[in-house]
């Protein structure tokens, strides 16, 4: 049997996976969602036919998404996702015993029922006592937070679709509103090679730029993405990414992971040249 | 009663592509072969559908075949005696109400809150203005609907008055007493025309003021691009049973073209099927959009987005309550500058901003995700930009004084003066803000130091003025 899930990663360019079966098809109020196994990347859940995680790379991006902002920021009591239905940033965020609430929210019950049923890779800490799930649109839910959180992860699926809502000046303000006073929020920032990609990162960095003091940028490479080189947004009221890392205090705690380590953190923010434009052109305006 | 699951222009277009016809006709792009580009824009498909009229496909002009059986089925879905599919905008509409009832001299009583092309018709056929003075709302700094005791003591003051002219609704989707109004206008013989180019859908849905033709209105200009889902420029002008079609069809060839785009009228019958067939649904769904973001707006605090409670049984009769309309003043922003800023901001596009308020323009297509949106840049335009009440001009209905007819003014010898100067002179020509396209002067009009201080505000304020023959709009032309 010869049986391949493809995704048109440009409408030129496709990344084929063999899959040897397929777990779950359905469809939502808001998208379809498949489930399939694979012998090369485990199972791997699409929506709308877009890759979002496989179990064999999805560790990159939710450490990534995750430690990152965790090394820097002192004090993380309350944490708000949005997004997340896969579990996998809840996952990585239970690993720090500080972390007095976290609040997730997500459009679509289904992702996380079927992610619950098929990807207990990521799935498995979404019964911790910590978390609350609000299966609501996240646009609508932050408008009415002011100075509650510390730090917001914003795991976002493309900027099309249901998840548009989530690149939008609109939204980055109300999580800027949203924040307490030092608080951090970490995006999920598109790929900054493909064209069509590039222009929606590009995009997304200048309403960052436009709603927050700081605002940097940094990358992880994750094979199954379009281009498998991936960004991710850092803003801030208060911490810098690298100059207020606590690498000691990080390493102290023993966590083990497969893709971050505070060496990284610095290394991460180092990026390409091309990209450093594509950035600077947005940033020189403000 | 006829099927209105069926679409006769629609469907003679579908027989006439595959009949795969040569044309030696216009229009010259031929399907679009000459025009490569055009065609890369708007796809083979829609180039292929612009053609001319021709017996399989009968003339706008004077239909006998599928157009004629569109505009029957049309006028049996709205309930009227008559419809035209209107190719010229609700304005050729609009303008062909006028020009059917009143001749050079002829009175018509209307509220001053009347779109452009009211007046344009009244340069075009010599027609004189009577205003009924609308009420205002203080708060809000609206023209409301018109009272019946004013539109009375109007007719009673004009009885040989031609018409009485009225919006169902306003721009702001207020509603004067239709039903009551047609009643009194009857009464005197005096034809009633409605302008419904906001009210599209109050011959659809539920819970929706009362459409002009079930009040028993004479004419009335529809919409149907605007809450129908057509194609921009297309609409109806509907007819009781009291009007001749026939003279009405000659009043509308005048002006309109007698090459009619295929693509505007089977927009029309593909627009009307799915109203008559889905409509009550779809605009349901509609006015539960307008009621939550309606709430979400009031909760953000400062906006006032307003509805039902505003009703008092007279000038404001009755609210459409598929508009948001919201008053922006108490949050420190004129409404112009809310506009603005949602536009250059936030990436949104709403569908007109005045001095004190903002209207949202719900239809048929709306996506709850797009309101959140509306909803959270709001929030976010009153966090970064919002400030104490201050300082803004709060009356905007300003009592015209007409001094001449618009025709005689409009064809006048006259002069440019500058603005500041041209106080207490008439105006010959047109001034206004756009959106809504409500004169604030026209042709005929005395110039007050009200008007001017009103005007050099509104510009102040970015409003988007036009009409005037200076586009600056630092002079205005007067009669010598």
């Amino acid at each position: 049997m010869n049986f391949w899930f493809s995704e048109a990663q440009t409408p030129n360019v496709k990344l084929s996976i063999r899959v040897d079966r397929q777990l779950y098809s359905g469809k939502s109020e808001f998208q379809r969602i498949d489930v399939f196994e694979s012998p090369e990347f485990g199972r791997f859940l699409t929506l709308d036919g877009y890759m979002m995680l496989t179990e064999k790379d999805e560790f990159i991006y939710h450490e990534m998404i995750t430690h990152v902002p965790m090394a820097v920021h002192p004090n993380v009591k309350s944490v708000l996702v949005i997004g997340a239905g896969d579990g996998g940033v809840i996952r990585e965020l239970t690993r720090y015993p500080e972390i007095d609430q976290i609040d997730m929210v997500e459009i679509d019950p289904l992702v996380v029922e079927v992610c619950k049923k098929y990807l207990p890779q990521t799935a498995c800490c979404l019964d911790d006592p910590r978390l609350n799930i609000y299966y609501e649109d996240g646009v609508k839910f932050i408008r009415s937070c002011e100075d509650k959180y510390d730090l917001i992860i914003v795991d976002s699926t493309d900027p099309f679709g249901p998840g548009e809502g989530l690149f939008t000046k609109e939204f980055y303000g109300n999580c800027y509103k949203a924040l307490r006073e030092d608080g951090i929020m970490v995006n999920q920032h598109e790929s900054p090679f493909y064209p069509e990609d590039s222009i929606a990162c590009q995009r997304a960095h200048k309403r960052i730029v436009e709603s927050f003091p700081i605002s940097r940028v940094y990358q992880a490479h994750i094979p199954t993405y379009p281009s498998g080189h991936w960004l991710f947004g850092f803003a801030s009221k208060k911490y810098h990414p690298l100059k207020d890392l606590k690498e000691t205090r990080w390493n102290v705690r023993g966590l083990h992971c497969n893709y971050y380590t505070t060496t990284l953190h610095k290394g991460a923010f180092y990026l390409p040249a091309y990209v450093e434009e594509l950035l600077k052109d947005v940033e020189q305006e403000y | 009663m006829e099927d209105q699951r069926r679409a006769p222009i629609y469907e003679a277009l579908e027989k006439f592509r595959k009949m795969r016809i040569v044309p030696f006709d216009v229009p010259g792009h031929k399907r679009g072969r000459g025009n490569p580009e055009l065609t890369e824009l708007l796809g083979e498909k829609c180039v292929g559908l612009d053609v001319n009229s021709m017996k399989p496909l009968d003339n706008l002009c004077h239909p006998i075949s599928v157009i004629r059986d569109a505009e029957e089925l049309a006028a049996n879905a709205f309930g009227a005696a008559h419809a035209f599919l209107m190719v010229g905008g609700t304005t050729s509409a609009v303008q062909s109400m006028i020009l059917s009832v009143a001749k050079r001299g002829d009175k018509i009583i209307l509220p001053r809150n009347v779109h452009r092309s009211v007046m344009g018709a009244m340069v075009l056929c010599g027609a004189v203005p009577v205003y009924v003075n609308p009420e205002c709302d203080k708060r809000l700094g609206i023209p409301l609907g018109m009272s019946v005791q004013q539109v009375k003591k109007a007719i009673l003051e004009n009885p040989d008055a031609k018409a009485v002219f009225v919006n169902n609704p306003t721009y702001y989707g207020i509603c004067s007493d239709l039903k009551a109004i047609v009643k009194l206008a009857h009464q005197h013989g005096m034809k009633c025309l409605v302008d419904e180019a906001h009210g599209t859908h109050f011959y659809f849905g539920d819970n929706l003021p009362i459409s002009a033709m079930a009040a028993g209105a004479d004419m009335a200009a529809v919409s149907m691009h605007k809450s129908g889902g057509s194609l921009t420029q297309s609409s109806f002008l509907l007819l009781g049973p009291d009007m001749p079609e026939g003279y009405v069809r000659q009043i509308i060839n005048l002006t309109q073209t007698t090459s009619a785009s295929y693509l505007l009228l089977s927009s029309l019958d593909i627009s009307r099927r799915n109203l008559a067939l889905r409509g009550k649904e779809a605009f349901g769904h509609v006015m539960e959009m307008a009621e939550y973001a309606r709430k979400e707006i009031n909760a953000i605090g400062g906006y006032y987005a307003y509805g039902k409670e505003l009703c008092n049984g007279d000038s404001i009769y009755d609210f459409d309550c598929t508009k948001l309309s919201i008053h922006t003043l108490d949050v420190g922003l004129a409404g112009i500058e809310v506009y603005d800023l949602l536009r250059d901001e936030y990436d949104i596009q709403i569908e007109f901003g005045d001095l004190g308020n903002v209207l949202a323009y719900l239809s048929i297509g709306d996506r709850q995700r797009d309101l959140e949106r509306l909803v959270s840049a709001l929030s976010e335009v009153k966090r970064r930009f919002g400030g104490e009440k201050t300082g803004l001009m709060e009356q905007e209905y300003i009592d015209p004084v007409v001094a001449v007819s618009p025709q005689d003014a409009f064809y006048s010898e006259k002069e440019s003066l500058p603005l500041k100067e041209s106080s207490g002179r008439i105006c010959s020509e047109f001034v206004m803000c756009y959106p809504p396209g409500i004169p604030i002067l026209a042709p005929g009009e005395k110039i007050t130091d009200e008007i001017l201080d009103y005007i050099i505000y509104a510009k102040e304020k970015g409003c988007s003025m036009t009409g005037p023959e200076d586009p600056m709009i630092e002079h205005l032309n007067v009669l010598k």
